[in-house]
C-alpha cells in the first residue's frame, strides 16, 4: 500500500467536561473515499475539524503525507493542501460567485487577477454553474451555493476533499446536484472524506465506511462489508434504523 | 426687525467661519476617537478575558448613567485639581469622544458579530491567516453594518458639541451668543448659527445616504432604506411632501 494521505491517531477531544472524540484513528490514502457516518453528536464533525486542523487536539496526532502537523503557527500552509466544505455553505456574503473562488488564490497564492479569474471558470465549470459567476450568494440556491463552495475549496488544487454533512441544510430537490459533484470528483479520482447521513451516496462512492458513535469509531469497514452488516452489531444495528422502513 | 444683510455678515465673519471649523473639528474628532476607543472595548468584550469585564461594565455605567454636560463639566473642572491643566478645546476632546465610545462600543460589537464564525472558519480553512481573514472577510462585511449607524452618531455629535460651549470652547453657539450679546441682535447671530448647522447636517446626511447606497447596493433582501428626505425630515413629513 502506497503511504496515506492523512492519518489520525489516537485523537482525543474535549470540550469542556464533554468528551467528543475518543481515541480516534483513522487512515487515508490517496485515493481513497471514506464516508464518515453515525448518530448525531457522534463526532464526526468534530473529527473532520481537526484534521484541518481547525480544533485543537487534547491528545492524539494527525499526520499528513507522513509528517505530523500541528495548529498555531504554520498551520494556513496545511490548511490550503485540504478543502474543506461545511454544511452551512459560508461563502462570503460580500463576494460574488467568481470572487469567493478567487479569493483564496488570489491572497494565499498571490496569483494575478486574469489567472484566478479563469481559474474560477473552470472551477465553477466542474460544478456546472460557470453562468453564475456573477451571482451574489444570496441570490442563489442552496444547491448551487455548495457548489460554488465546492468550486472554492477546490481553487486551491487541494490534494483532499473534507465535506462536513454537505447536503444538511439542502433542500430534498438539491441535494442530488451537490452529491454528484462530490461523487463525480471522487471518481476522478479525489481523495475525499464525507461526512453524510446519505446511505445511497454512501454506498454508491466510499471505498470504506467509518462508523462512529459516542465520540469513538465502531467499526472501520470496507463499503460492502458495512452495508451487509456485518461490520459490527451496533453498525448494523445502526442500519437498522436509518435504512427504508 | 430681522436683518437679512447682517445674518449674512455674521455668516461669512472670521469668529463665525472659525467658530463653524471648530464644531466641524469636535464632531470629527471626537466620532474618530470614539470609533477608536469603543473598538477597544468592543473587542475588550467580545475577547471575554475575565479581568477586562468589570471595567468594561463600569466604563460604560458610567459614561451612559450621567449626562454628556455633566461630563463635559466634570472633566474640565476636577482635572485641574488632579494637576492635570487641559485646555477647554483638549476637554471638550475628552469628554465627548469617551462619552461617544460608550455608545460606539455597541455598534462595534453588532458588526463584528454579524460577521459568524462560519465565515472566519471558511477563510481558515482556505488557508488565509488570521489577518487576511480579518481584512478580506470580516471587516469588509462589519463595515457595511456598522456605516449607517456611524452616520447617525456623527449627526448626533454635530448637534452635541454645542454642549462644550458651557467650558468657553470657541464653537458655534458660543460665538453665536457672545455676538448677539454685544449688540442684542439674537435672531440673526442665532439664525446664522442654525444656518451652519443645518447645513453640517444636510451635508452629513446627503454623504451617508451615499456610502449607505455603495454599501448596501448588494443587500436586496433588506427592507427598503430610508430615502435622504425621510432621514431629513422623517418618514411621514417626507412621504407626504412627495404625493
Amino acid at each position: 500500500m502506497t503511504r496515506p494521505l492523512i492519518e489520525a491517531h489516537g485523537v482525543g477531544k474535549k470540550f469542556g467536561s464533554n468528551e467528543v472524540l475518543r481515541d480516534v484513528s483513522l487512515t487515508v490514502a490517496p485515493g481513497e473515499t471514506v464516508v464518515i457516518i453515525g448518530p448525531s453528536g457522534s463526532g464526526k464533525s468534530t473529527l473532520l475539524r481537526c484534521i484541518n486542523l481547525l480544533e485543537d487536539l487534547d491528545s492524539g496526532s494527525i499526520v499528513f503525507e507522513g509528517r505530523e502537523i500541528r495548529t498555531g503557527r504554520g498551520a494556513h500552509r496545511i490548511r490550503r493542501e485540504l478543502g474543506m466544505v461545511f454544511q452551512n455553505f459560508e461563502l462570503f456574503a460580500h463576494l460574488s460567485a467568481a470572487d469567493n473562488v478567487m479569493l483564496a488564490p488570489r491572497r494565499v497564492l498571490g496569483m494575478g487577477a486574469e489567472e484566478a479569474r479563469a481559474l474560477a471558470h473552470e472551477m465553477l465549470t466542474k460544478v456546472h454553474i460557470p453562468e453564475k459567476a456573477d451571482a451574489h450568494p444570496d441570490e442563489l440556491s442552496g444547491g448551487q451555493q455548495q457548489r460554488v463552495a465546492i468550486a472554492r475549496a477546490l481553487a486551491m488544487r487541494p490534494k483532499a476533499m473534507l465535506y462536513d454533512e454537505p447536503t444538511s441544510a439542502l433542500d430534498p430537490e438539491m441535494i442530488k446536484e451537490v452529491l454528484d459533484v462530490i461523487r463525480e470528483l471522487s471518481q476522478d479520482g479525489m481523495t475525499s472524506i464525507v461526512v453524510t447521513h446519505e446511505m445511497g451516496f454512501a454506498r454508491s462512492v466510499a471505498d470504506r465506511i467509518v462508523f462512529m458513535d459516542e465520540g469513538e469509531v465502531i467499526s472501520d469497514a470496507p463499503t460492502d462489508t458495512f452495508f451487509a452488516g456485518s461490520a459490527h452489531p451496533r453498525a448494523a444495528q445502526f442500519l437498522q434504523q436509518i435504512l427504508p422502513h | 426687525m430681522t436683518d437679512l444683510s447682517l445674518i449674512y455678515e455674521y455668516l461669512v465673519s472670521p469668529p463665525f467661519v472659525r467658530a463653524a471649523g471648530m464644531t466641524l473639528l469636535i464632531t470629527v474628532l471626537s466620532v474618530i476617537l470614539g470609533i477608536v476607543v469603543g473598538l477597544v472595548i468592543a473587542v475588550a468584550q467580545e475577547s471575554r478575558i475575565a479581568i477586562l469585564q468589570p471595567f468594561v461594565i463600569v466604563y460604560l455605567w458610567l459614561f451612559r448613567g450621567t449626562p454628556v454636560l455633566f461630563q463635559i463639566i466634570f472633566v474640565f473642572n476636577v482635572l485641574p485639581s488632579f494637576g492635570i491643566l487641559l485646555s477647554g478645546f483638549a476637554c471638550a476632546i475628552i469628554a465627548l469622544s469617551l462619552n461617544e465610545a460608550a455608545y460606539m462600543s455597541e455598534i462595534m460589537r453588532s458588526g463584528l458579530q454579524a460577521v459568524g464564525q462560519g465565515q472566519r472558519r471558511a477563510g481558515k480553512a482556505l488557508g488565509l491567516r488570521d489577518s487576511q481573514i480579518m481584512r478580506y472577510v470580516v471587516l469588509p462585511q462589519a463595515l457595511r453594518i456598522v456605516i449607517p449607524p456611524i452616520g447617525n452618531q456623527f449627526i448626533g455629535m454635530l448637534k452635541m458639541s454645542a454642549l462644550v460651549s458651557v467650558i468657553a470652547v470657541e464653537e458655534l453657539l458660543l460665538v453665536a451668543n457672545q455676538s448677539a450679546s454685544a449688540n442684542f441682535r439674537y435672531v440673526e447671530a442665532l439664525a446664522a448659527a442654525g444656518i451652519y448647522y443645518l447645513a453640517f447636517t444636510t451635508i452629513f446626511m446627503a454623504i451617508q445616504a451615499r456610502i449607505e447606497r455603495w454599501a448596501g447596493s448588494r443587500k436586496r433582501s433588506d427592507a427598503p432604506r430610508p430615502t435622504f428626505m425621510q432621514r431629513l425630515l422623517g418618514a411621514p413629513l417626507a412621504e407626504r411632501l412627495s404625493r
